[in-house]
């Protein structure tokens, strides 16, 4: 049956992916949770991902709410909503664009790095080096940067809420002409602790996913400097693609009785 | 370690080791017995298994059948917690050296002293200045990264951070690679300068002839996946084995053929 054979093999193939990742994550977990604990490396890594990702996830935010306010601004005028707009620009950045948006920007940013980084690792042996310096890899380069992304992501969507609330209430303030007294109060009438508790509920998963999948494509690189730069994009598309689909679970458990 | 009979129970003992990757059957029974305190260089042509036979001595890569005993101890059958005791005796130099980029060159020298021995990192930090001074490196390069040196320097750098937790077993794959010469010639007689002082047994790979032998005590040729010779370093001219004449003196028609497609 010539016509079943490739359906087989590429099924294989997909569940095979799921299990070595699966068997990664949980190898990974464990070690983030066992000492010995490496907390120079974790600071580092917290300063690297957290800190160093605050321009790109600011810029990404302000602009984010900027068009938010623009446009329901031109939909809501007709039917003369436009008090709705606070409302809207708040809500739609804790819940949705703040953790998407910053999660994407720092998948490109981070992902992509780990994976260069430890993929390069891999390659020149150094890898290799640590565990003969009685150094588990998966301890002293892998939880770190897990944990690192874990509790970074939700401080840098908390950022990216105030600074795209902060771009809406500009846009709204200055070139559509609200009183900014009342949009302030607007938001922060509408603004519900869920919203934002489920925003940064999903940068947590988003953060832990991103790392995950630029420490599996490096760790698991072959070859050379292709073989890192196959690692690298495979980490930035894997968790993009992981962002969509755990944010749609989650908001599942969140928000749906 | 002296049993009744006053036999020393080998450093390393290899038995009918065995290791395929997909089709390819790269270690073919392998035996081999290294004493304490004694050198070893195994010879053998690109592609014959070398690294892969030091990696599954270390632990990096797990055999599909035979044994491995170090002081008298199976290591193929270990758990983390056992492997890890084994893996303080071991040092390493790898071929391109495997310095770690992110962290400057005494942090390189001192990462077994700091995350093993649980030194403070200031008198790491002396400590691994002294061993640099041993592979003949000033203090100036401690601070420095090591993108930042020669690839002399950085086999010296990585000779000190395999040296500098006091190893049992020493492992040099491919030392002399990529170097001029004369800095083979230097990082050689470090080589032999550093085991003596740790008193350490010593297992290299190389397919440097003038390297192996100013670094053995005996030489063993791997070619298919087996140990097929092996005697002291001064026997190797008179070995009587067409393999290892052929080798030893870079022959292109001899029983060695290239194989472009294993």
């Amino acid at each position: 049956m010539p016509f079943f054979a490739p359906i087989g093999r590429s099924t294989i193939a997909f569940f095979t992916i799921i299990g070595r990742v699966a068997l990664f994550t949980l190898y990974s977990v464990s070690h983030c949770v066992r000492p010995p604990f490496f907390p120079r490396q974790i600071g580092r890594q917290m300063l690297e991902i957290g800190f160093y990702s605050l321009p790109v996830v600011g810029l990404t935010a302000i602009f984010t709410g900027m068009v938010l306010a623009l446009q329901s601004f031109t939909g809501f005028s007709r039917f003369s909503a436009e008090s709705a707009i606070p409302n809207i620009v708040v809500v739609s950045i804790t819940r949705e664009l703040g953790p998407v948006l910053a999660g994407l920007m720092v998948a490109g940013r981070v992902s992509a790095a780990i994976a260069a980084e430890i993929g390069t690792m891999r390659v020149t042996e150094q890898i290799d080096a640590l565990t003969t310096l009685s150094t588990n890899p998966y301890k002293y380069l892998i939880a770190p940067r897990l944990i690192a992304g874990l509790f970074m992501l939700p401080l840098l969507v908390l950022v990216a809420d105030i600074i795209g609330v902060l771009g809406g209430f500009v846009v709204s303030v200055f070139t559509l002409g609200f009183n900014p007294t009342t949009y302030l109060k607007n938001t922060w009438d509408f603004m519900q602790v869920m919203d934002v508790v489920s925003g940064l509920v999903k940068a947590a998963v988003f953060g832990f996913l991103l790392t995950l999948m630029g420490c599996y494509h490096g760790y698991n690189s072959r070859g050379g400097a292709q073989g890192v730069g196959q690692a690298t994009t495979n980490a930035v598309v894997s968790a993009s693609i992981l962002i969509f689909l755990s944010n749609y679970i989650v908001t599942t458990l969140f928000f749906t009785q | 370690m002296k049993s009744d009979a006053g036999y020393r129970v080998p450093k390393i003992q290899i038995r009918d080791l065995r290791k395929a990757f997909g089709a390819k059957q790269v270690l073919d029974g392998i035996d081999l017995e290294i004493a304490t305190g004694e050198s070893l260089v195994i010879i053998g042509g690109s592609g014959t298994g070398k690294s892969v036979l030091i990696k599954n001595i270390i632990g990096l890569i797990a055999p599909d059948s035979g044994s491995i005993m170090i002081d008298g101890t199976e290591t193929t059958t270990m758990r983390h917690a056992e492997r890890d005791r084994i893996m303080h005796k071991f040092g390493m130099l790898f071929q391109g050296g495997a310095l770690f980029d992110s962290l400057p060159v005494w942090e390189n020298v001192a990462f077994g002293l700091i995350q093993v021995q649980r030194l403070a990192r200031p008198r790491a930090r002396e400590q691994a200045i002294e061993i640099l001074a041993q592979v003949g490196l000033p203090p100036e390069v401690a601070d420095l990264s090591p993108s930042e040196l020669s690839g002399g320097m950085q086999k010296r750098v990585s000779l000190a951070r395999s040296i500098a937790t006091q190893p049992e077993i020493m492992f040099f794959d491919e030392p002399t690679t990529g170097l001029d010469p004369i800095m083979g010639s230097v990082i050689d007689d470090l080589i032999v300068k550093s085991v003596r002082e740790l008193g350490a047994t010593a297992l290299s790979i190389t397919h440097d002839m003038a390297s192996a032998r100013r670094i053995a005590d005996r030489v063993a040729m791997i070619h298919g996946g087996k140990i097929i010779w092996s005697g002291k370093v001064d026997e190797i001219d008179r070995s009587g084995n067409a393999h290892v004449e052929q080798f030893i003196n870079g022959l292109a028609e001899g029983p060695i053929k290239m194989q472009v497609k294993g």
